[in-house]
């Protein structure tokens, strides 16, 4: 039993369309799991059962008629992170405000998982509207990491990784506005996967910052993270933001061959006051690629100074007016009592959302109010082009660049609560690659001395989503994924 | 009153006429039972994202054109922010930065003349929903049918200097919108809403006074009115020596007076910034070429073409062209009889009487140019009176009935058979001998007299000049 949950999403795939096993018996053996791990972890607000096992039958028809054969996937458990749209589930964005909210219609991406035959098998854990870098601000409780319950998974994507890496699922669906998927990847040795901007369609994500977000896989190998890549990419009528490309073929870059690749670290991330392992481990990867044939050089990148700065500014300002759709009118919360229309918005409001989400919304009212619109709104959109051209003048001599994905490892849960940006470890590394729309991966390269995994991260070109699956491929064939011993 | 001068700007919102919502698929019917034409996209659930109809912007940009306005070359979308429980997403997406186009003119004919009135800029927007009061059940409802419909906002420089003004440069854009086909502009449903900005100055000066905004007016006599009384308003303050305070108004029609809303203090910060989820749109000069030549025919110009073509006085092509629904009748009747004179002629006269006397309105005709045309040869060719055929038109008019079949069920037409007219006429003679031995001997007069006898025997149902021939031939014969 343990061995259905434990196996790849790939090999279980085939297992299933050998007919050596039920999608039902995999769905049972999931939930099995879920069940007995649930307690220690909490990396689900929502375990969809009754529409897993419904869902088990449909799909096993599907395979035996022949449908699938093209999937790669089909078969295989999913958890989707809580601010995706699942229709008649509920989506409660892990906000109070939310609590009881079910869509009437899935996110694009949620029609292309259910295409390919994935078993939607829960909602996932995150911060409240995915704002925060620990679940910590999730109405839901805090979700712990399975390598070690005493310290956080991550966020915001921390549900979906930490159900990953205790094998509560096979893979999982992440969002990532300034690296809410590579950081929870990172902190919970796993593959998170953040495409180019419009590479995945955002309709049915509930949004934080719309100019940020993107929806993007997490698993515990490149292989089964390529695969759920391609399944979940492509154009969308209903998202004018995505690329006009109707489908990508992605697994075909699972080569070992990485000889001549060009490879770019700059120079201001290494020279971040990282933790002694990370160093450590980080020099270490790049010896492999010097190894695997590829050349590594250092380069100035002082344009990505400022991205934090920039990432408060805009992803504020968004998320102001993303989140005003909450006023307690049509759906979501609405306060008990109230006097009058602007008493209904304010108690709605100011008891449906948490701390942090109500930081950012008066910060990001701030930028962008008169007088200040130039001085902090405008002066952010202008940087933000400069960090884009800068990527793009490196992108002229590398096919990827590296850094470590985070500072240090996982914080421990009793770390003091922090939204501060300077203290936010991975911000820095992360935010620019979101504020350029670039594809990224954090992919496991060791652990430290507590036995915490590592992560590296490998920033692409616009749409080169191959160089990265090419370079993170032939690094797991050199430095293969480690496991956590789960319970 | 003559020392003060009143200078006016007019905000026009024009509701596009395009079959679906701005940015998702919903219908924008009128009159749909409430909430019937939503989806998540214009109710604004969590995760639905706009997709940008195409044909508002081909409206905005023919509408851009036809005012004569420099166009931008990138579509760009803003959003306002604000709480309002019409708004479902607690922000409309507009223009704010960048327009779709500025810098036109309109003009307009006044009492002094032609006169220009700028054009500021025009940009796009989407409409919000409606507020349903129960007053009795101390309860509100939201209607969201009319989220998300396209609107236009036209903008117009502070050239306007009389309500009369006002009202002719409203009725020009009105016309041009129907023209163009991209507005009904129908008030009484919205489809076209006023703002006006005014202020006051004494005559002579430069500098512009404090204005205010009257919001919200859906009628061209409330124009007027909200005009005429706000203008006077201002004059008062200004001559007992008091400030004019910068605010934003209603207007009240059935008490006739304007009431504060707010005041500039009180004005949101709508803290504008770029829409995210729609990309930038280029307008290539291709697209607007093609936009251009497949623009329909604007009044200005039909005025001389019909003086052109059809050799119709001035007069007469303004009276035609004053609703396109009119014009367009014209062109397709005329181009199936061929007679432009005979159907300007029934529809400036008999046309013209019927609306009036209905209290209709042009836009409201349903007249099908092939009964009128059938009308209007079955007159030519002696197939009915004209008598007959004005009270025909009137059916033709306001009931689509087709001539032919209407004259041979009430049995309206003209005897045509000379062979049977003849016996008819000679039936005439023979009962009035004393009439044609009068006549014989040299009493015109008598003539007259067996005419009217005979079509009062036919019912006024013959040619009188055949019948006139036919007596003329027994009578010597």
């Amino acid at each position: 039993m343990q061995e259905i949950t434990s196996i790849s999403a790939l090999e279980l795939a085939n297992k299933i369309k050998r007919r050596e096993i039920s999608v039902a018996e995999v769905v049972k053996a999931q939930l099995e799991i879920i069940y007995k791990r649930e307690p220690i972890y909490n990396s689900y607000i929502t375990v969809m059962e009754k529409e897993a096992l419904s869902q088990a039958l449909i799909v096993q028809k599907r395979i035996n008629d022949k449908e699938l054969d093209d999937s790669p996937l089909a078969g295989v458990t999913v958890a989707v992170k809580d601010n995706i749209c699942t229709k008649d589930t509920r989506t409660t964005c892990a906000s109070k405000i939310l609590r009881d909210f079910i869509p009437s219609y899935d996110a694009t991406v949620i029609e292309k998982l259910k295409n390919a035959g994935l078993i939607i098998i829960g909602k996932t854990n995150l911060d409240e509207f995915a704002m925060g870098d620990s679940t910590r601000t999730s109405y839901f409780g805090e979700t712990k990491n399975p390598w070690n319950i005493k310290h956080t998974p991550g966020g915001s994507s921390g549900g979906s990784a930490s159900a990953v890496a205790a094998e509560e699922a096979h893979v999982s669906l992440g969002t990532d506005t300034g690296g809410s998927i590579r950081q929870p990847s990172a902190y919970c040795g796993l593959v998170g996967f953040k495409p180019t901007y419009g590479a995945v369609s955002r309709f049915g994500l509930v949004p934080f910052a719309s100019s940020l977000d993107q929806i993007g896989p997490i698993s515990r190998n490149v292989s089964d993270c390529t695969a759920l890549l391609e399944i979940i990419s492509g154009h969308d009528p209903k998202d004018s933001t995505t690329v006009g490309q109707k489908s990508f073929l992605y697994r075909q870059y699972l080569i070992d061959d990485i000889k001549g690749m060009k490879i770019g670290v700059p120079k201001p991330f290494f020279e971040e006051n990282m933790e002694e392992d990370v160093r450590k481990h980080f020099i270490m990867a790049l010896e492999t690629f010097k190894d695997m044939g590829a050349q590594v050089e250092i380069f100035n990148f002082e344009e990505v100074k400022y991205c934090v700065q920039v990432y408060q500014v805009i992803s504020c300002a968004e998320a102001f007016s993303n989140l005003s759709r909450y006023d307690g009118v049509k759906f979501g919360h609405r306060a008990d009592e109230y006097a009058n229309l602007v008493e209904v918005y304010k108690k709605s409001r100011g008891e449906g959302f948490g701390y942090e989400v109500k930081r950012r919304i008066m910060l990001g009212a701030f930028v962008l109010s008169k007088g200040n619109y130039e001085t902090y709104y405008n002066k952010a959109r202008k940087i933000r082009r400069l960090i884009c051209e800068a990527y793009d003048k490196a992108f002229e001599r590398y096919d990827i660049i590296l850094s470590p994905e985070t500072l240090k490892t996982a914080p421990p849960l009793t770390e003091k609560k922090s939204s501060s940006p300077k203290k936010s470890t991975s911000l820095t590394l992360n935010s620019s690659v979101n504020l350029a729309g670039l594809p990224a991966a954090s992919i496991p390269c060791g652990k430290d001395k507590n036995g915490m995994p590592i992560g590296l991260q490998i920033v692409g070109k616009r749409l080169g989503e191959k160089d990265i699956i090419r370079a993170a491929y032939a690094f797991e064939q050199a430095r293969p994924c480690l496991r956590p011993d789960l319970i | 009153m003559n020392q003060y001068e009143t200078v006016i700007g007019l905000e026009v919102h024009v509701e596009l006429s395009t079959e679906s919502k701005i940015f998702c698929g919903c219908s924008t019917k009128f009159g749909g039972s409430p909430n019937s034409n939503i989806c998540p996209v214009c109710v604004g659930m969590p995760g639905a994202m706009p997709v940008l109809n195409k044909k508002v912007v081909e409206y905005a940009l023919a509408a851009a054109i036809a005012l004569d306005c420099k166009i931008n070359k990138n579509i760009i979308f803003d959003r306002k922010n604000y709480f309002y429980p019409d708004l479902p997403k607690g922000f409309q997406i507009s223009q704010f930065y960048l327009p779709i186009a500025e810098n036109g003119k309109i003009t307009i004919n006044t009492e002094n003349g032609v006169k220009i009135i700028g054009i500021r800029e025009i940009h796009i927007e989407e409409d919000a929903g409606k507020l349903v009061h129960d007053t009795a059940g101390n309860r509100s409802f939201i209607d969201f049918n009319r989220a998300g419909i396209p609107l236009i906002e036209i903008v117009s420089k502070p050239d306007i200097r009389s309500a009369a003004e006002a009202v002719a440069y409203l009725e020009k854009l009105k016309m041009i919108m129907t023209y163009l086909g991209v507005s009904d502009c129908k008030m009484q449903e919205g489809s076209l809403r006023v703002d006006i900005n005014l202020s006051v100055r004494k005559a002579g000066d430069n500098r512009l006074g404090t204005r205010t905004e009257i919001k919200n007016l859906n009628s061209f006599k409330a124009v007027l009115r909200a005009i005429e009384s706000e203008s006077k308003r201002q004059i008062e303050l200004l001559k007992e020596g008091k400030e004019i305070i910068r605010e934003t108004r209603r207007w009240d029609d059935s008490k006739n007076i304007s009431i504060r809303m707010r005041t500039k203090e009180e004005t949101q910060d709508y803290c504008y910034f770029i829409e995210p989820d729609l990309g930038p749109i280029e307008i290539f000069e291709d697209w607007i070429k093609e936009i251009k030549s497949s623009m329909p025919e604007l009044r200005d110009e039909k005025i001389i073409r019909y003086q052109k073509e059809y050799k119709l006085s001035e007069y007469d092509a303004r009276v035609l062209t004053s609703s396109k629904k009119i014009a367009d009748l014209f062109e397709k009747t005329e181009d199936l009889c061929k007679m432009p004179k005979e159907v300007a002629n029934w529809l400036m006269v008999e046309g013209m009487r019927v609306i009036n006397e209905k209290g209709m309105d042009a836009d409201e005709l349903n007249v099908q140019p092939a009964g009128l045309s059938k009308l209007i040869l079955m007159v030519e060719e002696g197939k009915i009176n004209r008598t007959v055929a004005k009270e025909m038109f009137e059916k033709v008019f306001l009931e689509n009935i087709d001539p032919e079949e209407y004259v041979k069920e009430h049995n309206l037409g003209l005897i045509s058979d000379e062979n049977m007219l003849r016996d008819l006429v000679q039936a005439v003679l023979d009962e009035n001998p004393k009439s044609v031995s009068d006549y014989k001997s040299g009493k015109t007069k008598a003539f007259g007299f067996l005419v009217g006898q005979t079509m009062k025997a036919v019912k006024g149902q013959a040619d009188p000049m055949l019948v006139n021939k036919i007596l003329t031939e027994l009578l010597n014969g």
